[in-house]
């Protein structure tokens, strides 16, 4: 082994959490010039293992060596001090300040006043030797997500970073962006920087990376295999141990009745700035309908639109024929609304299940009742019946197999997976007629993700209509009976087979109508 | 299979330890309990070292205090006529502090009470012939309402403007104070004395000395009917949040505002009613206190019970029947404490139990565990 | 009610409150809440009285106070960041905590002899100048002189300064500033640590200043409170938090001069002749405070700014769950 050649060493990492044993017993080497993927699934232990390398945890046991030599990260400046930088996924940057303020923060000069025109020159100028601008004058919050991350990487790049650590960067991007990225990562390496490229998606890592290091429950699946060398099976396999079934039985069936309607809503998101600009979809009886796109398109607020968690300027819902929310331009948020789209047999998995699905200091049996605490058996005049409702929840947990101790558990010692499966029990056990699900499989690992799938292909089989919005496209193609999709709040145009070449192109702004000449341009 | 060599061992190989904080899976019932007795009585070891300082006796101290308090059945009695108001300004902070809304103005919302009950028997309202039945239930409707009243502002403040409820709600208890001063002044004065002219008999709560000449062990016995209302009070803000709707959705927004709202709950009347319930509560309490014990309307009716109220909420983990042996406790506190020199001990050592209780909280969230430091290449 | 007058009094009773405002503006911008400001004013005017008392120098009574009071501040800082106890709840246990220490500790002060107080001048040339000149730098305590000053260092410092940036992004996104290697909990009980001194320099202010003497809580009566309030309507800026509290000493001296004359611009004066009303004078400050938060509240809501993104919250790095 050379050891100069390799920048970063990892041996034997291993890190305990509470409950979850995130590392066991990692090894992982980056070498000088390389593109190194790191994948594996949510919760395989990436992040962890990358959060020891830039200083943010502490391994139990292992080392870590730099350039040779070994180290102790006690903080992220060590890391920092010895050349190792991340570019994280949820962007690290204060809203509200600038730049340069954000890119400058942390260090120890300026010393004491700050000049910042000064600054600004100089991170200009490094903008343009790596191909990253933006105007360093500009405040966070008003920069698009592309520019936002440019930002990172500047940080990164302004305190010396040698290694590189991209989390997930195409996450929030759209395909052309990725690209860009591509091109620019590559740039990278050819001014003498290594990249670790953090994923789970098989395709992009195929396509930048040189070697790739595979993570499965926390331990090594397999170490520094050259891209050249192997196939997305082989890297599936890796991942997963187990054949991975890309294909679940979707039952060919003809849909009813139009269910829910949604005609030219408009709404405005939380920065104040307008998020849905005219949409009109429809879903009928059982069906399955997806909404594709990148994230930050309006898919929130439409989910929150739909369900009246977000009021409407204009445009109306429509569900069953019953215009259920119509859009004011006072944009008042109405309790009652939410109520009336419950009562009309309205279902929705939430997009953050601790922040918006369950209540954490409140039971299982209390989250459960949610939504249906307000009718009989649940209710018993102004009171609530606590021997129906456990009674209820005991054969819930059984049912969808949420695993806790007992059902006076609070919700918030509940894993990822369980409480998912928890705000499933409760929107799916009232047999609703229309479920909005927006990212259900978030998150969750292989085994979770395939029930969650079955359950949702069994509620169209039972007559539902189904609104399913997510940001995985092979989650979509499996399941949708057809698929919108959706660029800055306007619907592009639908499709009933998923085209990689034709979503992309509309993720990223082009009409249904004008793709014919978007290809012909292409050519 | 060999043995793991003794924590000593380890240490004289050089390991070194280090201790870890992390978050508890468990949290078993009993632990509460131990934890926040074990805080207090730790602050009371505290409390005792500042008596020291300043030249006291802290074990003869707290010797007189317990017996000043439960020594026997006469000064039972007045702990138990001192826990009364007590009991209400409690609720009213559980009711308020399980959604969250920090309610500190329980003891403004106490003397809007007593005004409130003053109104019908000053004005009067009603005439002081007036039946008992009447009447009492009459001062006890009037109390609530104008505590309700005096929630309500704040409420609809912070429901509408999201104006933050502590500093809204301590405004209005200095604005309380100086209200009812004017009319114990000026409108209802006697005499040009600081206080309104005694109650008619028919607006006195029962006690139980009113009864010693049927049964004479009861003479001297101050404690009076607003005790049993009080236990009553405790019953049923148990029943609102643990068995009623209602209670449910309170306890929802207040453990999650947003996923209340994402099941369809009505944060903005709820912020408004609970405040009212809370000042309600409280203003009970005041009403109880001059229909009970002191018989017309005074400027000083309340020694800091709002804050104090605050305190026993917490102690009891936000549970109203807790409430109610805590509230005696802290009654025998205040009653025994007025004899103990310097006047500011009861309130020190009530500040002390509860940066003793928060600071153990994390005990109870979290457990500490010893941790090789170190690692095996 | 002699406009000049007021203002002057105003200037002179609005510097405890500026004081003890910007002290928690410091405290808030770090995402730390300090509900505690009452008690650390009244511990501070009780150890400066008593200091000065003693010793006869009342600039040791103001380092005292500074010293205790930030003492107790470090209580509160201890159980929100180390322990990350409730900010709300842990603020009022410091309330009863330091007025309870208060008390005891000053039982009998009040009827102590005469003490030194700190010094009040004139700073000459600028009083000269017409109307502002009588009113800022006439006769004034140091204390207020000190307040001018502190209101542009602090804004400095916040906006202009390295420290100043690391300030506010530990209350705006306290994650970002740790993977910068800033380490947030340590900066938040520095700045802690400072609003507590400046609560007890506030306090200190009162007792050897502008109110002097000891009159147990009527010391500070509520003033810890409506400076808290005045960051809200200061929108977290010193600049606005000195207009706010000057405009709120002159109220209060305007309170109590309204009483005196027997006629308020030529009509018969309500207060004179009704003394009672005199309770309804007392509610003003508190009432006003109210319309202050309202205003401050709705503009927040309207800038959609508002307070530190992060105040109130404690920081637990890598928590999980994002």
């Amino acid at each position: 082994m050379d050891d100069h050649l390799n920048v970063v060493e990892l041996r034997g990492i291993t890190k305990q959490f509470p409950g979850v044993l995130a590392n066991d017993q990692v090894d992982f080497t980056l070498r000088s010039g390389e593109i190194h993927a790191l994948l594996g699934e949510n919760g395989a232990g990436k992040s962890t293992l990358v959060n020891i390398l830039t200083g943010l945890y502490r391994p139990d046991k292992g080392t870590i060596r730099v350039n040779g030599e070994v180290v102790d990260l006690r903080s992220p400046r060590d890391a920092i001090d010895n050349g190792i930088g991340m570019v994280h996924q949820h962007f690290m940057l204060v809203p509200t300040q600038t730049v340069t303020e954000n890119i400058l923060l942390g260090l120890d000069e300026p010393r004491f006043n700050m000049n910042l025109s000064h600054y600004d020159q100089i991170i200009s100028d490094l903008g343009v030797q790596y191909g990253l601008q933006v105007d360093p004058r500009a405040r966070i919050w008003q920069l698009s997500v592309g520019e936002q991350q440019r930002v990172e990487i500047l940080k990164m790049l302004y305190r010396g970073a040698n290694v590189l650590i991209m989390d997930e960067p195409t996450a929030v991007l759209a395909p052309q962006e990725i690209q860009e990225l591509f091109i620019t990562l590559r740039s990278m390496i050819a001014e003498g920087k290594s990249i670790i490229f953090i994923s789970h998606k098989l395709d992009e890592v195929m396509a930048i990376a040189d070697r790739i290091t595979v993570l499965r429950k926390g331990k090594l699946s397999a170490e520094g295999l050259l891209v050249k060398d192997i196939t997305k099976q082989d890297l599936a396999r890796e991942m997963v141990g187990r054949d991975v079934l890309f294909q679940l039985n979707k039952v060919e069936q003809t849909p009813g009745d139009t269910v829910l309607a949604v005609e030219g809503l408009k709404a405005i998101n939380n920065k104040g700035i307008q998020a849905l600009r005219g949409l009109s979809l429809h879903v009928a009886a059982g069906e399955i309908v997806g909404v594709a796109g990148v994230a930050g398109n309006g898919q929130t607020e439409l989910a929150e639109a739909i369900t009246g968690l977000r009021p409407i300027t204009e445009g109306r819902v429509i569900v069953h024929g019953q215009t259920l929310i119509e859009g004011n331009l006072s944009g008042q948020r109405r309790s009652s609304h939410v109520r009336q789209v419950i009562d009309a047999g309205v279902s929705h998995i939430p997009e953050d299940r601790t922040h918006v699905g369950t209540a954490p200091n409140l039971s299982i049996t209390d989250n459960l009742i949610m939504k249906g605490y307000r009718q009989p058996p649940i209710a018993r005049g102004w009171s609530i019946d606590s021997l129906s409702a456990n009674t209820q929840a005991e054969t819930l947990r059984e049912a969808y197999d949420i695993m806790a101790p007992t059902v006076n558990t609070p919700a918030r010692l509940l894993s990822g997976g369980n409480l998912q499966r928890l705000i499933l029990a409760r929107e799916i056990s009232c047999e609703p007629k229309l479920m909005i699900a927006m990212q259900p499989t978030r998150g969750l690992d292989v085994g979770a993700i395939e029930s969650v799938q079955r359950l949702l292909l069994q509620q169209r089989e039972n007559g539902a209509a189904i609104l399913l919005i997510s940001e995985e496209l092979e989650e979509l193609s499996s399941l949708s009976d057809r698929i919108y999709v959706i660029y800055e709040g306007e619907i592009m145009g639908e499709v009933k087979e998923a085209d990689p070449e034709t979503l992309g192109l509309m993720m990223t702004g082009t009409r249904q109508e004008d793709l014919v000449e978007a290809r012909k341009v292409s050519q | 299979m060999t043995t793991k060599p003794s924590l000593l061992a380890q240490y004289r190989n050089g390991a070194r330890f280090r201790l870890r904080m992390e978050p508890r899976m468990e949290q078993p019932g009993w632990l509460g309990l131990i934890v926040s007795l074990g805080a207090v009585t730790f602050a009371l070891v505290l409390g005792g070292f500042v008596l020291m300082l300043v030249g006291g006796d802290p074990i003869r101290a707290y010797a007189f205090m317990a017996k000043a308090a439960f020594g026997d059945i006469g000064v039972f009695s007045d702990t138990l006529v001192k826990a009364t108001p007590l009991i209400l300004v409690s609720l009213a902070a559980v009711v308020a502090f399980r959604m969250r809304l920090w309610n500190i103005g329980a003891e403004g919302q106490f003397y809007l009470g007593a005004f409130g009950a003053s109104l019908v028997v000053l004005t009067p309202l009603l005439p002081p012939e007036t039946s008992p039945w009447l009447m009492i239930p009459a001062m006890m409707v009037m109390g609530m309402l104008a505590g309700a009243l005096w929630g309500f502002i704040p409420g609809y403040l912070k429901a509408k403007y999201n104006v933050n409820e502590i500093i809204s709600t301590l405004m209005m208890n200095y604005i309380a104070v100086a209200w009812n001063n004017y009319f114990i002044f000026d409108v209802w004065s006697e005499g040009g004395f600081q206080m309104s002219r005694q109650f008619p008999k028919t607006a006195w709560l029962p006690r139980l000395t009113d009864y010693a000449a049927q049964v004479p062990v009861f003479r001297g016995l101050t404690i009076h009917l607003g005790f049993v209302i009080a236990l009553i009070a405790a019953g049923v803000v148990w029943w609102i949040m643990y068995r009623s709707r209602w209670g449910y959705e309170i306890r929802l927004i207040g453990d999650n505002p947003r996923a209340a709202r994402y099941a369809g709950i009505n944060i903005v009347r709820n912020t408004i009613l609970v405040m009212m319930l809370s000042g309600a509560l409280a203003g009970l309490g005041g009403m109880l206190e001059i229909s009970g014990v002191v018989h017309r309307l005074q400027g000083a009716i309340s020694s800091g019970y709002g804050f104090t109220g605050i305190i026993i909420a917490w102690l009891a983990k936000l549970n109203p029947i807790l409430v109610v042996p805590i509230s005696i406790l802290f009654g025998g506190l205040l009653l025994a404490g007025r004899e103990i020199q310097p006047s500011g001990i009861p309130m020190l050592i009530q500040g002390i139990i509860l940066v003793c209780l928060i600071g153990s909280d994390f005990l109870f969230r979290n457990r500490i565990r010893l941790v090789r430091v170190g690692q095996e290449a | 009610m002699d406009p000049i007058i007021i203002l002057q009094a105003g200037v002179a009773s609005g510097t405890v409150l500026l004081f003890a405002t910007i002290g928690e503006i410091f405290t808030e911008r770090s995402g730390i809440l300090n509900l505690g400001l009452e008690g650390m004013m009244l511990i501070g005017a009780m150890s400066a009285y008593k200091t000065a008392l003693a010793t006869g120098n009342p600039w040791l009574g103001m380092f005292v106070a500074m010293l205790v009071a930030g003492l107790l501040s470090q209580v509160h800082a201890l159980i929100t960041i180390q322990f990350q106890a409730d900010q709300v709840v842990s603020g009022l246990a410091l309330t009863f905590l330091g007025t309870g220490l208060s008390l005891v500790f000053g039982e009998g002060l009040s009827k102590a002899g005469a003490v030194a107080l700190l010094p009040s001048f004139s700073i000459p040339g600028l009083v000269s100048i017409p109307f502002i000149g009588p009113i800022m730098f006439e006769d004034q305590s140091v204390m207020v002189y000190l307040g001018y000053l502190l209101v542009p260092l602090a804004w400095y410092y916040i906006n202009r300064t390295r420290p100043g940036l690391h300030l506010r992004a530990i209350g705006e996104y306290p994650a970002a500033a740790d993977a910068l290697g800033i380490n947030v909990n340590r900066l938040r009980y520095f700045y802690v640590l400072v609003g507590g001194m400046l609560a007890g320099v506030a306090g200190a202010t009162i007792s050897l200043a502008v109110s002097p003497g000891w009159f147990s809580h009527l010391t500070t009566s509520g003033q810890g409170w409506i400076a808290i309030g005045l960051v809200i309507f200061a929108q977290w800026d010193p600049i606005r938090a000195a207009g706010g509290s000057y405009a709120f000493g002159a109220l209060r001296r305007m309170i109590l001069d309204i009483q005196g004359p027997l006629k308020i611009f030529g009509l018969r004066n309500p207060f004179y002749y009704n003394p009672y009303w005199g309770f309804f004078l007392q509610m003003l400050p508190y009432a006003f405070t109210i319309v202050v938060l309202v205003i401050g509240s709705r503009e927040a809501i309207r800038k959609r700014m508002g307070a530190p993104a992060a105040l109130g919250l404690p920081y637990i790095r890598g928590e999980r769950g994002m």
